[in-house]
C-alpha cells in the first residue's frame, strides 16, 4: 500500500497528493509518470510525476477530476493509501543543452509541464513559461511556475485574469518580438498542442509534446496507448510520453480519445448511483 | 483389466449455447467414478511413450495407476514430483502434441485423457486434502526472479524448496503472467492460479508486485543489492500489429489489450468493475493460435453476434490446441481460413469493415508449412466493428535495453543455454517465452525448473 502523506486542492477540480513511494522517488525524472490503482476493482490510470523528493521518498501527483477514478481519488485523504502505484514509467525528457525554452502548459498540462520547467531552470536554461486556463478560478501552480521561470505569462480564455487569449497567441507574439527559443515544450489538450505545433512549424522551432492516450499496463504490453508519429506506430508508455510534436498525427490521437467515451459516462453514472464515486455532478 | 473403450470418457461441459454467454469454466471436470473409468484405459505399456512426450516427464502411468485404484492424493503427489502446477497444465497443455500424442491407445481410437486426469487429481487434492507445507530451512542465499509467469513460478518454487530466499519482482499488480492476464477465466479459473501463487508464498517466496524491472530497479542493481543470482522470466508480452492501414482506428485492439482488460481488469463485470471493454455486433479476430481462440470466445461472451477467426493458412496449420478450436466452433465462432486481411476500413474514426483477400496453399516454406499465396481478384470486405490482432508477441525490450552484457537474438529474445538457462551475464539466468518466443506454459515451467537446478549449482560453487 502506498500512503497519502499530503493532500491539497489547487482549484475546484484539481488536487495534489504526495505519495510515499521511496523506490520510485529514487529513480523518477521529469517527463515520467506512474500508474495507480485505488482498490481491487479499480481501473489502472496513468498520472504524471509532478514532483518528487528523493530524500523524503515521496512522489507528487496532480490530477483533475474528470471521471470515475480521478473523482474517487479526490475523495481520499491524508493517511489513506493506494493499492498499487507503479513507476517510474516512460522515457525521461531530454532537457540538456538548451539555452532558451518556452514551456507551455494548457490547463492541467501546467502540472505536467512544471517538472520540466523546473529541471530546465536547474540546468541553467532561460525558461519562458506560458500557461493558459479557461478562467481565473482554474489557475494552478502560478507561484511554483514563476519560481523557475525567467518570464511567466498566464492567459485565460475569457480574460478573467486580465490577460485574454490562448497560449499559442502569446508564443507567437514572443517569437515575433525576437525571443530566440531553441526548444518549445507544449503540454495540454491535444488541440492546444496541435495549434502550438502549427505555430512552431512556421518558425522551424523544435517542439516536444506529451501524449496522454488511454493506458493499461504502461510497459508496452497492450498497445492501447499507440500513437502515430512520423507515420510509425509508437507506444506512448515506453517510447514516450514525449514526442516530436511536428511528427505527431494529432487527428488520429484525438479520434482515439473517443474510444471509451460512452463507457466512461456509464462508469461514472453507475458509481454515482451506488454512492462510491463521491461527488460527481461534474 | 483395462477399459478397452476406444474413446475417452466424456468430460461434462457447459452446453455451448449456455457457456458462450458466461465466463464460468467450460469443462467441468471428471467425477471420481469417471476418472477411475478413464484411468483404467491405460495399458501400462512398457515403453511409456507418454512420459517422453511430456516436456517435464511426469510419471504418467504411475499416477494413472493411482487414480485407477482410487488413490487420488497419491496420484497428485506423483505428478508434483516433476510438475509443480498440475491444475493449470491439465487445463492448458497442448496434450495432443505431447503425452497424449504419443499414447499407444491413440493408434486405434482416442488416447487416454491424460490431461483431464491430471486436472482431476489436482482439483481433487485442492478440494479435499490438506497441503503439507513445511517451510524449508533457509540456506541464507538470495535469488531474485523477474516476472511472475509460469517460468518464474516454477523456478521460484524449486529454489525455495531448496532453502533459498526468493523474491519475485512482477510488473503487474498480480503475479501469474499470461495465466492471469491472457488465458480467460472460462478456461483457467483465476482462483486456481491464485491458489498456486499462495502455495509459493506459504513456502516463503516473497512476491513484490508493481515492480517494473528496468525502471524501478535494474538487473545490475538487484545483483549489487545482495542477490546471488537472478532469473529472468519476463515472457513475450510485446504485441505485434500487421502494419496495415486502419490500425489506429477505434475498435482495433491487440489481443493483449483486449484480454488484459477482460481477464486482469475484469472488464467482463463492467460497470461493477471500473475498466471498460467494448465489442461491436461483428468482430474479426486475426490469427489462429490459442490467443486468437481466447479473444474470439471472449468477444462472443461479451455479446457479439458474429465472431470470425480470420486466418491466412488452413485449419490444419492452426497452432491452437485442438480442444480450443473444437470449443470455439461449438460456440458458433465462424472460421474464415485461407483469408488474409489487407486493410481496416473506417468511418468517422471507427472500424466499419475488414478488407481481405482469399489465399490458397502453395509451396512448403521454412516452417515446413505450405505457404499461403493470394488468389487473384478475391478481394472482399467483412462487415465488422471490432478487429482484434492476435498475430503473435515478442519479448519486451525493456530488460535488454537496461542490462549491460546481456546477449539477445535479433528478434529480441534473450540468449540462454538450453540445459542451464545461463545467459551471457554471470549469475543471470533466463527462461520461458522471453528466451523461446511465445510458446507454452509447460515449456516455460520446464525452463524455470532447469534454471533452478543450475542456479543452485552456481551458487554452491561460487
Ligand atoms: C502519460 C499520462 C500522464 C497523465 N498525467 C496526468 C496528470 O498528471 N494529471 C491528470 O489529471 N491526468 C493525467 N493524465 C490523464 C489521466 O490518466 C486521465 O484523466 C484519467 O485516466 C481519467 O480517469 P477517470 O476514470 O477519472 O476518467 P474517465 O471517465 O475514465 O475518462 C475521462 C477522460 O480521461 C481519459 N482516460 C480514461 N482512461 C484513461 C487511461 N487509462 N489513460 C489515459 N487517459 C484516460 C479519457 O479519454 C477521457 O477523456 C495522464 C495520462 C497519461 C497517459
Ligand atoms: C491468450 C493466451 C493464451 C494461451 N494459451 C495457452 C495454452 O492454452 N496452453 C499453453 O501451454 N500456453 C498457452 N499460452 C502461452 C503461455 O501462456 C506462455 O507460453 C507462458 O505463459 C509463458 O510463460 P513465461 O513465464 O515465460 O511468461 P509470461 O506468462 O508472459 O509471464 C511473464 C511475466 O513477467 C512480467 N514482466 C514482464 N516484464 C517485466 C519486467 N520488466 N519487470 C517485472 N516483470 C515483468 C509480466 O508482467 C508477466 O507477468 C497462451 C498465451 C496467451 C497470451
Ligand atoms: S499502456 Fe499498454 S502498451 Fe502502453
Amino acid at each position: 500500500m502506498f500512503k497519502i502523506l499530503k493532500k491539497r486542492a489547487l482549484n475546484e477540480q484539481v488536487k495534489l497528493l504526495e505519495i510515499e513511494a521511496p523506490l520510485i522517488a529514487k529513480k523518477a525524472e521529469p517527463g515520467q509518470f506512474i500508474i495507480l490503482r485505488i482498490n481491487e476493482d479499480g481501473e489502472r490510470i496513468p498520472l504524471t510525476i509532478a514532483d518528487f523528493d528523493r530524500e523524503r521518498g515521496t512522489v507528487t501527483i496532480i490530477f483533475q477530476e474528470v471521471g470515475m477514478t480521478t473523482k474517487l481519488l479526490g475523495t481520499l485523504n491524508e493517511g489513506d493509501a493506494l493499492l498499487d502505484f507503479v513507476g517510474p514509467l516512460g522515457v525521461a525528457s531530454h532537457l540538456e543543452g538548451y539555452k532558451k525554452v518556452a514551456v507551455i502548459g494548457g490547463g492541467l498540462g501546467t502540472a505536467i509541464a512544471y517538472p520540466q520547467a523546473k529541471k530546465l531552470h536547474s540546468l541553467g536554461a532561460e525558461v519562458d513559461s506560458i500557461i493558459g486556463f479557461r478562467n481565473k478560478d482554474l489557475i494552478i501552480l502560478e507561484d511554483e511556475v514563476k519560481a523557475v521561470s525567467t518570464n511567466t505569462f498566464v492567459t485565460t480564455d475569457d480574460g478573467s485574469n486580465g490577460c485574454k487569449g490562448f497560449v499559442s497567441d502569446v508564443l507567437k507574439s514572443n517569437i515575433e518580438a525576437g525571443a530566440n527559443y531553441d526548444l518549445v515544450i507544449a503540454i495540454g489538450p491535444l488541440i492546444m498542442m496541435k495549434v502550438v505545433c502549427d505555430v512552431t512549424k512556421q518558425y522551424g522551432i523544435k517542439t516536444i509534446v506529451s501524449m496522454n492516450p488511454v493506458m493499461i499496463d504502461g510497459t508496452g504490453m497492450c498497445g492501447g496507448c499507440r500513437v502515430l508519429v512520423g507515420g510509425e506506430t509508437k507506444f506512448a508508455c515506453v517510447d514516450g510520453p514525449d514526442f516530436d510534436g511536428h511528427l505527431v498525427d494529432f487527428d488520429s490521437a484525438m479520434n482515439r480519445q473517443k474510444m471509451f467515451k460512452s463507457e466512461e459516462a456509464q462508469s461514472s453514472e453507475h458509481k454515482c448511483r451506488i454512492g462510491l464515486g463521491g461527488k460527481c455532478n461534474g | 483389466m483395462a477399459n478397452m473403450c476406444p474413446t475417452k470418457t466424456p468430460m461434462p461441459e457447459q452446453a455451448p449455447t449456455v457457456r458462450n454467454k458466461n465466463f464460468k469454466e467450460v469443462a467441468l471436470g471428471y467425477t471420481p467414478d469417471q476418472a477411475i473409468e478413464e484411468a483404467k484405459r491405460c495399458l501400462n505399456c512398457k515403453n511409456k511413450p507418454c512420459v517422453s512426450g511430456c516436456p517435464v516427464n511426469v510419471k504418467i502411468p504411475d499416477f494413472l495407476a493411482f487414480i485407477a485404484e482410487g488413490e487420488f492424493e497419491k496420484a497428485y503427489l506423483k505428478i508434483t514430483e516433476t510438475n509443480a502446477l498440475p491444475a493449470i497444465c491439465g487445463r492448458v497443455c497442448p496434450q495432443e502434441n505431447q503425452c497424449e500424442g504419443k499414447c499407444v491407445r491413440g493408434l486405434k481410437g482416442e488416447s487416454v485423457a491424460i490431461g483431464r486426469l491430471e486436472r482431476f487429481a489436482a482439483d481433487y487434492y485442492r478440494e479435499n486434502c490438506i497441503a503439507k507445507t513445511n517451510k524449508p530451512t533457509s540456506n541464507g542465499k538470495k535469488v531474485a526472479v523477474i516476472g511472475g509467469g509460469p517460468a518464474s513460478l516454477s523456478c521460484a518454487g524449486d529454489l525455495a524448496k531448496k532453502g533459498y530466499s526468493v523474491t519475485i519482482f512482477e510488473a503487474f499488480h498480480t503475479a501469474g503472467g499470461v495465466l492471469m492476464y491472457g488465458i480467460p477465466e472460462f478456461r483457467l479459473p483465476k482462483d486456481i492460479v491464485c491458489k498456486e501463487i499462495d502455495n509459493l508464498r506459504n513456502i516463503g517466496v516473497d512476491i513484490q508486485t508493481n515492480m517494473v524491472i528496468g525502471k524501478i530497479l535494474s538487473v545490475d542493481e538487484i545483483l549489487e543489492s545482495g542477490y546471488d543470482a537472478v532469473f529472468i522470466g519476463t515472457g513475450a508480452g510485446l504485441p505485434k500489429f500487421m502494419g496495415i492501414d486502419g490500425e489506429a482506428l477505434n475498435g482495433v485492439y491487440s489481443a493483449n489489450e483486449f484480454l488484459t482488460r477482460i481477464n486482469l481488469m475484469k472488464a467482463y463485470k463492467f460497470p461493477e468493475t471500473d475498466t471498460p471493454v467494448k465489442v461491436g455486433k461483428n468482430v474479426a479476430v486475426i490469427g489462429g493460435g490459442n490467443v486468437a481462440m481466447d479473444a474470439a470466445r471472449c468477444a462472443k461472451r461479451l455479446g457479439a453476434e458474429n465472431v470470425y477467426i480470420v486466418y491466412r493458412r488452413s485449419e490444419d496449420e492452426m497452432p491452437a490446441r485442438n480442444e480450443e478450436i473444437h470449443h470455439a466452433k461449438e460456440e458458433e465462432i465462424v472460421f474464415k481460413t485461407l483469408t488474409n486481411p489487407t486493410r481496416i476500413i473506417g468511418e468517422d474514426g471507427w472500424v466499419k469493415g475488414l478488407e481481405c483477400v482469399d489465399m490458397e496453399l502453395g509451396e512448403h516454406d521454412a516452417s515446413g508449412r505450405r505457404r499461403p499465396v493470394e488468389k487473384k481478384d478475391s478481394q472482399h470486405i467483412i462487415d465488422v466493428q471490432t478487429v482484434i490482432m492476435a498475430i503473435g508477441q515478442s519479448p519486451n525490450p525493456l530488460i535488454k535495453s537496461t542490462t549491460d552484457g546481456l546477449a539477445t537474438q535479433p528478434w529480441g529474445g534473450i540468449i540462454a543455454d538450453e540445459q542451464t538457462c545461463a545467459t551471457s551475464k554471470e549469475g543471470v539466468y533466463a527462461g520461458g517465452d522471453t528466451v523461446t518466443g511465445a510458446a507454452t506454459v509447460i515449456l516455460a515451467m520446464g525452463a524455470g525448473k532447469k534454471a533452478a537446478a543450475a542456479i543452485d549449482e552456481y551458487i554452491k560453487n561460487k
